[in-house]
């Protein structure tokens, strides 16, 4: 079948319902997008045709029998390299889990296969999601599909590219400091980070177990709700995942925001915000003011704090998490004289330059000596971070910001300087930290061509108000605002 | 400067990293460099402040992290929500010692083999 527009959700649902298209051709059309493209984006690390093409057959099965179809029917998806799949090789991005395949899906994942949905594969990230370019992963950069000389973000930055490029009609993303929010940004797609709690974290493989969240990509809010709805909920198997009921994400988006309150903080819009994408935003705010919201100005005073908060507390998480790497149970063993010798030499020949570097960094913070300076210090940072956003939540329903400092910068432009890395998560590290879900939406382009991102916070549990401003701002033109 | 090379190889010692002249160096100047920039951290006051090691821990049952915890409500409201997270205590067979010996790097059922333990 021949299509112009992007498949969604729907228009799969439709041509599916109507046998104007089977499953097993949807994952024909899109495997054959992927060989074409893949090649110079480098954002799939493997495929799963086996699988994906059994789990069409399913589909296409119940098509013929009249059978109801779940949620996610016959939609082609890809998983990020950190979420463990079944009989598909899981990398991280990393050396060190090279011939790693795990015998368990992730909760998230586990999910998606029972709604329906067709993997095809898993995308290349920053090694162990560290990173905010996709260029620490060990098996290459991906390349920003708006424009290839450009990184596509990161960590998340194959899954942003591969939905940006047409090769999955959404994909699975984690966010710890970004790694979700500022990759949709920087390939100009939608990109959500669910309240902490919201999705099961059981088979993430973990960076920073108090930041770790799941999330999808889409190319439209209706997609990427019905991701989330797919993925959201209670699991017995992660014990900090929420109790709390899912309400149906569809329904939020429709509502239309006559009277909404959109908090504007003006410490992000400070020294370092790129002057076009300033006004991009101002632009995408003055639109959903133009939809009925009300316009709050906010102070959040401890935001300029939160990229040290966040890189104190996240390396000291890491650390600790990635002790488990060292060649007895799986992954890479170099052998050695001794035990000690031989998790020396898996550890370093295993783990990239900005895992070893944060590894030390965690663990320094940690260390007898400096645990009250720097660990103690930031966990109370965080908690005035928190207060920040509470207080925020008093006064509006919704905050409104840029993503990103920057439009996706070039490939090589910040590698020399680790802290210049970091301050790309500027934006982003302060919602990760107050565990509270965050989106990025498109926001039109600068004159160069390059997407802007705007992000909205929403208060705990509040994905379905932040989808809902989401979904009427996508309505109105504003991924295209200023164009 | 903050680091010296005797912390890198300190800290080096205790995460198990075996690093080389030139990472030993590399390092030492870029964690100096981050932890400077951290050292901003120093400008608040935080005395009275509670630790956060986790949010949510009322809403996701994690209480027993410690620290502060709250949940911000769709009205702005800081509320706590008991959700514990324990569970009844019962046996559940998970049948993965097979697979997972299976993608062991020198397994010998039902154990992993690994180098001779030498005392320093």
């Amino acid at each position: 079948m021949s299509h112009t527009a992007p498949w969604t959700v729907a228009t799969i649902r439709t041509a599916l319902e109507r046998r104007k298209v089977s499953a097993r051709e949807l994952a024909d059309e899109f495997f054959a997008a992927i060989a074409r493209r893949n090649p110079e984006l480098n954002a799939y690390l493997a495929l799963s045709p086996g699988l994906a093409y059994q789990q069409a057959g399913r589909v296409d099965a119940a098509v013929a029998k009249g059978e109801p179809l779940p949620a996610l029917a016959g939609v082609p998806i890809a998983v990020k390299d950190v979420l463990s799949t079944t009989g598909i090789p899981t990398t991280c991005g990393s050396k060190i889990l090279q011939n790693y395949v795990p015998p368990y899906n992730a909760t998230a994942v586990e999910r998606l296969e029972a709604a329906g949905a067709v993997i095809l594969g898993k995308t290349n990230c920053d090694e162990f999601a560290m990173g905010s370019s996709n260029e620490n992963s060990a098996y290459g950069p991906v390349h920003n599909p708006v424009a290839l000389d450009r990184v596509p973000g990161g960590s998340s930055g194959g899954s942003a590219a591969a939905v940006a490029a047409g090769l999955a009609v959404a994909a699975l993303g984690t966010d710890t400091g970004g790694s979700i929010r500022q990759p949709g940004a920087c390939c100009g797609i939608p990109a959500v980070m669910p309240t902490y709690g919201r999705v099961s974290r059981y088979g993430l493989i973990a960076f920073a177990s108090s930041l770790d969240r799941i999330g999808p990509f889409a190319t439209n809010i209706a997609d990427a709700a019905a991701v989330l709805g797919t993925i959201a909920g209670h699991d017995p198997l992660d014990s900090t995942s929420a109790d709390i009921a899912v309400p149906s994400y569809a329904q939020e988006i429709d509502k239309d925001l006559a009277g909404l309150r959109i908090g504007v903080p003006e410490d992000y819009f400070g020294a370092g915000l790129d002057p076009e994408v300033r006004q991009h935003v101002e632009a995408g705010i003055a639109l959903l003011e133009k939809l009925g919201c009300k316009r709050i100005p906010l102070k959040m005073p401890h935001t300029d704090y939160a990229i040290a908060t966040y890189y104190i507390i996240a390396t000291a998480e890491a650390s600790s998490n990635l002790a488990r790497y060292d060649g007895v149970r799986y992954g890479l063993r170099v052998s050695g004289a001794t035990l000690m010798d031989m998790y020396r030499k898996t550890r370093e020949q295993g783990f990239g330059a900005e895992v070893k570097r944060r590894i030390m960094l965690g663990t320094y913070a940690l260390s007898a000596g400096y645990y009250d300076a720097y660990y103690l210090r930031a966990q109370k940072v965080r908690t005035l971070i928190f207060r920040d956003f509470a207080d925020a939540f008093l006064k509006c329903d919704l905050i409104v910001t840029p993503t990103a400092p920057t439009p996706a910068f070039r490939l090589g432009e910040k590698t020399a300087d680790p802290l210049q890395m970091y301050l790309a998560d500027i934006y982003t590290v302060t919602g990760s930290l107050a565990g509270v879900p965050g989106i990025s939406v498109p926001c039109g382009n600068t004159r160069g061509g390059l997407p802007v991102g705007l992000q909205i916070f929403g208060s705990h549990f509040g994905e379905g108000k932040m989808l809902q401003a989401a979904g009427q701002f996508e309505k109105a033109g504003g991924f295209a605002i200023g164009n | 400067m903050k680091i010296t090379r005797d912390d890198v190889l300190r800290v080096a010692q205790l995460a198990h990293l075996e690093l080389s002249e030139g990472e030993v160096e590399l390092y030492r100047g870029q964690l100096d460099a981050i932890l400077s920039y951290a050292d901003k951290l120093n400008e608040i006051d935080v005395s009275g402040v509670e630790p956060m090691a986790q949010v949510l821990a009322g809403a996701t049952g994690s209480g027993a992290s410690g620290g502060a915890s709250a949940s911000i409500g769709a009205n702005g409201d800081a509320e706590e929500r008991h959700n514990s997270a324990l569970r009844e205590d019962v046996e559940r067979p998970m049948h993965t010692a097979e697979a997972v010996l299976k993608i062991a790097p020198d397994p010998v059922p039902p154990y992993f083999r690994v180098p001779k333990v030498i005392e320093r």
